[in-house]
């Protein structure tokens, strides 16, 4: 376990320093957030009434997935792992007693986690002072606080756990780079990154929240902005335990039939 | 100690002919042939021997160096390094060795080298100590202590190389392999780095295993060669067992390659 905590500070000590990365990613979730709200509010000054959730609470949604987008867009998977599965620099990684799944979802995760600390602040900061009801309300209670905290963790957790089977896939293919394309555009879309689950169309939405991409972002963000709460947020909160131990167990086999199929072919 | 006996290995590499006709073809029907990488390869090394191990391009050392390092698994034959067989439990083997690919790089981009150190120590459970005193050691041979607090990507490629050595040692391994480790370096590093591998060899009786096309790699570490071609040892002895009626290392191995049409 101590070696993937290294792992894990390593990678994390290395993402603070991307100080002028951060500071673009901030601007630009600040000019998209606003975007983003500006186009719901035309469409409920139409009719507020058609929508699922509260003006408010889409702004309060808006605003805490710009704050935490690195923790959650699929797009955001390391470069550097692609690279070592194909121009083979993984030799290296397969001459250390150490387990790539575990090594790479340590090394994801602290990606994920040092960009967001980075860019999570100001940006929750000026969208708390911003008027209602544009800016970011506090939750309900304190208990939907704690809830969201817990429920933000588990989702990273199946975010890195779906990406970690795009790296693993790639073990089998000469190119990762369609896998990846229609894994990012796929969650993209499914997550609730576009436009937040609720919006979509009753049967379909029934549907989409069994899938394991309602399991990243769509929990958290709406039991922060208050959408989901009592019976519906308990099961959304077990969906998320079971795609995170599920996707965890799919990636950990492709790990073991990829480390036999690359000992086969060569690295 | 390490035994190879009849070791083979054989890569499906797909074929076609150039241009979109064959490329078309072969979206529905692809043509594979086989390599023969190794084709019956048997040897043997004591502890702390230092063995060239040297052939052409394509003629198996990566492949032979990948088998010993845990990474790859032959076709058939045995092969047993200090008791354990290198690909079966290949976490618990990696361990005791030390690997360097002349061509890769482990060192982490955009950090300073010690950082990547210090990861290697936990990986390798180094403990505090003996980690100390092998990085002080280290340093001290290659020459590393100017080089440490700086980030891989800020280095040249021959102070680089030497960090890539240095990183390859800090578990103290008893067997270490050095894939061209010399490739690319000018003649200050490169006597720099092979200064160090006789150290390290005379010293801690470090068994070596080193491929390289650079004879002179050759001639100023090893004793012994093994000369590989086409997936089959085709000499194992010494330099100069083909060194004879050539003015240099160089023209003797280019003419046992082409005697022997490789």
């Amino acid at each position: 376990m101590r070696k993937y905590i290294a792992f894990f500070r390593l990678r994390f000590s290395m993402g603070l320093q991307y100080r002028t990365a951060a500071l673009a990613g901030i601007l630009t979730q600040f000019v998209w957030a606003g975007m983003e709200i500006l186009m719901f509010r035309a469409f409920y000054r139409t009719d507020a009434s058609s929508f699922p959730m509260t003006f408010q609470a889409t702004c309060a949604y808006v605003w805490m997935q710009q704050a935490f987008l690195t923790l959650f867009m699929a797009w955001m998977m390391e470069n550097e792992i692609f690279d070592s599965i194909v121009n083979g620099n993984i030799s290296y990684e397969l001459c250390r007693p150490i387990n790539i799944y575990n090594m790479w979802f340590s090394r994801s995760l602290a990606n994920r986690l040092s960009k967001a600390v980075l860019r999570c602040m100001p940006i929750l900061l000026v969208a708390a002072l911003l008027p209602a009801p544009y800016g970011l309300m506090l939750p309900a209670n304190p208990q939907a606080f704690l809830l969201f905290l817990l429920t933000l963790f588990i989702g990273v957790g199946v975010t890195v756990a779906f990406c970690m089977l795009v790296y693993m896939l790639s073990f089998f293919t000469i190119s990762p780079a369609g896998i990846r394309m229609v894994a990012v555009s796929v969650v993209e879309f499914l997550s609730g990154a576009t436009i937040p689950l609720p919006f979509f169309p009753e049967k379909i939405r029934a549907f989409l929240e069994l899938l394991p991409f309602a399991s990243m972002q769509n929990v958290p963000l709406r039991i922060y902005s208050g959408d989901l709460s009592g019976n519906a947020m308990g099961r959304a909160l077990f969906l998320q335990f079971f795609w995170l131990f599920a996707l965890i167990g799919i990636g950990r086999l492709l790990d073991f039939i990829a480390m036999k199929k690359i000992t086969i072919q060569g690295g | 100690m390490i035994t190879m006996q009849h070791v083979r290995k054989t890569y499906k590499v797909s074929k076609r002919d150039a241009g979109f006709t064959s490329a078309f073809k072969a979206l529905f029907h692809k043509e594979y042939e086989y390599i023969h990488a190794l084709d019956d390869v048997s040897f043997t090394i004591n502890d702390g021997e230092m063995v060239g191990y040297i052939g052409p391009n394509g003629a198996g050392k990566s492949s032979t160096i990948k088998i010993l390092s845990g990474i790859l698994t032959p076709d058939t034959g045995t092969c047993l390094v200090n008791g354990l067989i290198p690909w079966k439990n290949r976490i618990e083997y990696v361990k005791n060795i030390g690997v360097v690919f002349g061509q890769r790089t482990q060192l982490w981009w955009d950090v300073p080298i010690l950082d990547s150190f210090e990861l290697l120590k936990e990986i390798y459970r180094i403990d505090h100590l003996a980690y100390r005193r092998n990085l002080e050691q280290l340093s001290d041979m290659l020459h590393l202590s100017d080089l440490l607090k700086t980030p891989a990507r800020q280095l040249s490629l021959g102070q680089r190389m030497r960090c890539e050595i240095a990183a390859s040692l800090l578990h103290g391994p008893q067997l270490l392999f050095l894939d061209e480790p010399t490739i690319g370096l000018d003649a200050v590093s490169k006597l720099a780095v092979r200064d160090f591998i006789l150290q390290l060899n005379s010293e801690k009786k470090t068994t070596v295993i080193l491929t390289t096309h650079d004879m002179q790699d050759i001639e100023a570490l090893t004793n012994r060669i093994i000369l590989i071609g086409k997936g089959a040892i085709l000499l194992d002895g010494s330099l100069e067992e083909i060194k004879s009626g050539f003015n240099s290392a160089e023209e003797a191995l280019a003419g046992f390659y082409r005697s022997h049409n490789l």
